[in-house]
């Protein structure tokens, strides 16, 4: 009875579901449609492989649901793969699916027979059972699951087809408390009877049998897997080394009699294994094998050797076009919408250091960030259908040897990408992204370089400058500064790999993919998602920052007897008129129905208050250090208004838009009369489009923001690297922004006449 | 027959792959995407530089460097 109720509640308690397979299998489309809306995407501890959990209701339960990584196999080649092996062998999962692709059946299966040999509770999900029909392929999902000892359930997870099936076959597992003991296969006599040593030795020493079963340790030493035996040498060195020592006798002696290697024959084992079991009677094809598919057919023209390029061409070019046409709109409500509540604010508290923190630094930091959320929202629902629909791999095949010929990997387009290679990323995920790659050489060199790629924070500085001075150019300026950013990322990852990080280049072997038509549905989560970490940056790291900078430029304040100075000014001002005027002044807020006069006082009286705002910002610690450096930094044409919001922009680089707009609303006279900042930098003397284009090229190339700082000290596993970015990227900027501005003035490019 | 390179092989030739000549890392992944001896592959093209080659395996695509290609041994038809 006792016994009874416990049992009861441990099944009442939360149970932990994990889901696996093949990248591409439709895992994650699955994990959608068991979740919904809940789930969130967070990191592994100490990595940043992504962590996708959700939660689905079953009968009553709680699930929690895993979406790990897509992988091909469990031997340790990838991070990802590293990964879904320790959840599954740390975190033990209640339950594990195994989504396989049905039309891919014989390699999917390769996977699937190494969790069987890790001795976990399995269920299959044959997922994509349409595609497989439509190839002429049956499959027998009983025959299988006999076979296999384990539940096969037919789905198709782009309509939820076999979803409910698949979690009563679930539950129904979970509910039994049975040992799941691992498969064990012949792998050949020569492999067998070493893996049988071994084993013995295993066991008697109770070598790392607390966390792996020792027919699986024994395996992986045998395939020479790098993490186990890193494991095993720390453990126990002695045991370790006696158990390389049967590996490498193996390997000898099939080098001599077969010409293999003992993870070769392992592998062609399974493989071997798998078609033992197609082969009876699980699959059947009913009409040619060798049919031209659809995506054969899309991909002779998509990676043809002239249209391809074009078409990769008109496709990036054509995702600007998409991402600033539509959000146009939407841009102008929120900004719209700010304005309104910066006004709200300014009349509902009194003048004065708690008015100017909330109105300057608060809302308008805050309103400049959140403005560009529709872009950045259209840029990754563009990005997510390019990623979605297979054709982000293309783009990988199509560039692998460009980026080859850079020291890097057709993998590091990713991470570019994510950065911003197509507009609009961000290089924080963008850092964590490279993880993907296997050599620590190229990825440094991509993590070390993604930082100078057109981030969607530098997106809002762009669109600014551009609005207000290459305002017939949009699409052109803003694709040409994409272009410059690939062109600078490149030539310095050579020149990193030549230099600092030099060394022989990783395996590429990959799958394209086969075309699909994206869901809304994961379309919809993916952008959000994306653009939910972008707001919640916004909401606190960006908040934070504004307050600082807003502090910086706003103490020390002006001593009193300047303070007195410019208030004397003032009065002498409006004694200078007769009382009626100034006392229009107050009464009346409508410009336009001032009399001439007292519109010329309010102008004078503007001006000594604009005087006053300046002076008190050049007083401040931000104008100071601004005014400091701007000997120097006048060489690139940049004044120190731009130098502070520079240094606002290392917090984060949307923050120079804020910076420079705090900088005018506090300093500039005229603010009220125009709507937005570019139209102040339009029509100020100071600048042209020469400054504006230096400063652009600067924007793009300097240290990165102490965000993606903080990330590459800790992807690199060094903060020697942190800083040798923010060093390097700086003055390679400084650099460029000097010659460009420099030859500009000589050649009188840009220039006001 | 024939024993060749896979790298030495024209677009759309079909083969059946005979050994992978190479270990470790390179040699795992290779078998991990299913490129194990008795496979029949068809090559499919080269990218617009020549390198990588894009291959099908089954009724998937893959796509491989040249200097990768240069460690798989394919039994091609006489031409």
């Amino acid at each position: 009875m006792n016994n009874n109720s416990t049992g009861k509640m441990q099944m009442q308690a939360d149970k932990q579901i994990a889901l696996a397979g093949n990248p591409n299998s439709g895992k994650t489309t699955l994990f959608n449609e068991l979740t919904g809306s809940r789930q969130h995407v967070g990191n592994y501890p100490g990595i940043t492989v992504e962590k996708k959990q959700g939660t689905c209701i079953q009968d009553g339960y709680k699930i929690n649901i895993v979406d790990l990584p897509g992988i091909y196999s469990l031997s340790a080649y990838s991070i990802e793969e590293v990964v879904a092996r320790d959840f599954l062998i740390n975190e033990k999962p209640n339950a594990v699916i195994d989504i396989v692709d049905a039309s891919n059946l014989e390699r999917n299966l390769y996977l699937t027979i190494q969790f069987l040999e890790l001795g976990i509770p399995l269920c299959i999900a044959l997922n994509m059972m349409d595609e497989a029909e439509t190839r002429g392929m049956r499959i027998d999902e009983k025959r299988l699951s006999r076979i296999l000892g384990v539940a096969v359930i037919p789905t198709v997870a782009r309509s939820a087809k076999g979803k409910d099936q698949l979690m009563a076959a679930v539950m129904e597992m979970m509910s039994h408390n049975k040992e799941y003991t691992p498969l064990e296969i012949s792998y050949g006599s020569d492999v067998d009877s070493a893996l049988l040593t071994m084993i013995k030795e295993i066991i008697t020493a109770d070598f790392l049998t607390e966390r792996y079963a020792a027919r699986w340790t024994a395996l992986k030493y045998l395939e020479n897997d790098a993490q186990m035996i890193a494991a095993g040498q720390e453990k126990n060195p002695v045991l370790s080394a006696r158990l390389l020592k049967i590996r490498e006798k193996l390997a000898r002696h099939l080098k001599d009699t077969l010409d293999t290697y003992p993870e070769a024959m392992i592998a062609d084992s399974r493989y071997g294994y798998i078609n033992a079991i197609l082969k009876q009677g699980v699959v059947q094809y009913s009409h040619d094998e060798n049919k031209l598919y659809l995506s054969d057919k899309i991909d002779k023209f998509v990676i043809h050797r002239f249209s391809g390029p074009l078409i990769m061409t008109a496709v990036l070019v054509g995702l600007y076009q998409f991402t600033f046409a539509y959000s146009e709109a939407p841009i102008k409500w929120i900004e719209a919408f700010f304005e309104w509540v910066h006004a709200m604010a300014a009349s509902a508290l009194p003048p004065g250091l708690l008015q100017s923190l909330v109105v300057s630094g608060i809302i308008d930091g805050v309103g400049g960030v959140l403005g560009f959320v529709p872009l950045i929202m259209f840029m990754f629902l563009g990005i997510s259908i390019l990623e979605d629909s297979g054709y982000i791999a293309r783009v990988a095949f199509m560039l692998d040897r460009v980026f080859r010929m850079f020291g890097l990997h057709g993998n590091s387009v990713m991470p570019y990408i994510v950065s911003g290679g197509i507009a609009g990323g961000c290089a924080v995920p963008g850092v964590m992204a490279a993880r993907t790659l296997k050599s620590q050489k190229e990825r440094l060199a991509t993590l070390l370089t993604v930082p100078f790629m057109n981030c969607g924070a530098k997106l809002p500085v762009f669109a600014m400058l551009i609005s207000a001075f290459f305002v017939n150019h949009k699409a052109q300026i803003m694709f040409a500064i994409t272009a410059i950013s690939w062109a600078m990322a490149l030539l310095a990852a050579k020149f990193l790999r030549l230099t600092v990080i030099k060394g022989e280049s990783t395996p590429f072997v990959m799958e394209l993919p086969p075309y699909r038509l994206p869901t809304v549905k994961g379309l919809f989560i993916h952008t959000w998602e994306r653009t939910w970490q972008y707001i919640k940056k916004a909401g606190t790291v960006i908040l934070g920052i504004s307050i600082l900078v807003w502090a910086m430029m706003t103490f020390p304040q002006l001593p009193e007897e300047k303070e007195l100075m410019f208030a004397q000014e003032q009065l002498a001002m409006h004694s200078a008129y007769p009382a009626a005027v100034a006392n229009e002044l107050s009464i009346k807020i409508d410009q336009k129905k001032l009399s001439s006069a007292a519109q010329a006082l309010k102008k004078k009286l503007s001006h000594i208050e604009g005087k006053r705002a300046e002076a008190a910002l050049r007083h401040s610690l931000a104008g100071r250090f601004g005014i400091a450096i701007e000997g120097i930094s006048k060489w690139a044409g940049f004044d120190w208004r731009t130098n502070i919001a520079l240094v606002g922009g290392f917090a984060a680089k949307e923050v120079i838009v804020s910076t420079l707009g705090i900088a005018y609303s506090l300093a500039d006279i005229d603010t009220e009369a125009f709507d937005s900042l570019s139209e102040t930098l339009a029509h100020s003397p100071n600048w042209n489009p020469l400054a504006a284009f230096s400063l652009m090229l600067f924007v793009l190339f300097y240290a990165p923001c102490f965000i993606t700082v903080v990330t590459i000290a800790r992807e690199s596993g060094s903060w020697k690297w942190g800083f040798f970015s923010m060093v390097f990227n700086t003055i390679i900027a400084f650099m460029i922004s000097v010659v460009v501005f420099q030859a500009g003035s000589f050649l009188g490019i840009g220039i006001r006449p | 027959m024939n024993r060749i390179k896979m790298r030495e092989m024209d677009d759309n030739q079909k083969g059946v792959i005979s050994a992978i000549k190479v270990a470790g890392e390179l040699g795992r992944r290779i078998r991990d995407m299913g490129l194990i001896p008795g496979t029949e592959i068809k090559i499919k093209g080269r990218a617009p530089l020549y390198d990588p080659i894009v291959l099908q395996v089954k009724k998937y695509i893959l796509a491989l460097r040249n200097s990768e290609a240069e460690h798989i041994m394919v039994d091609v038809d006489e031409q």
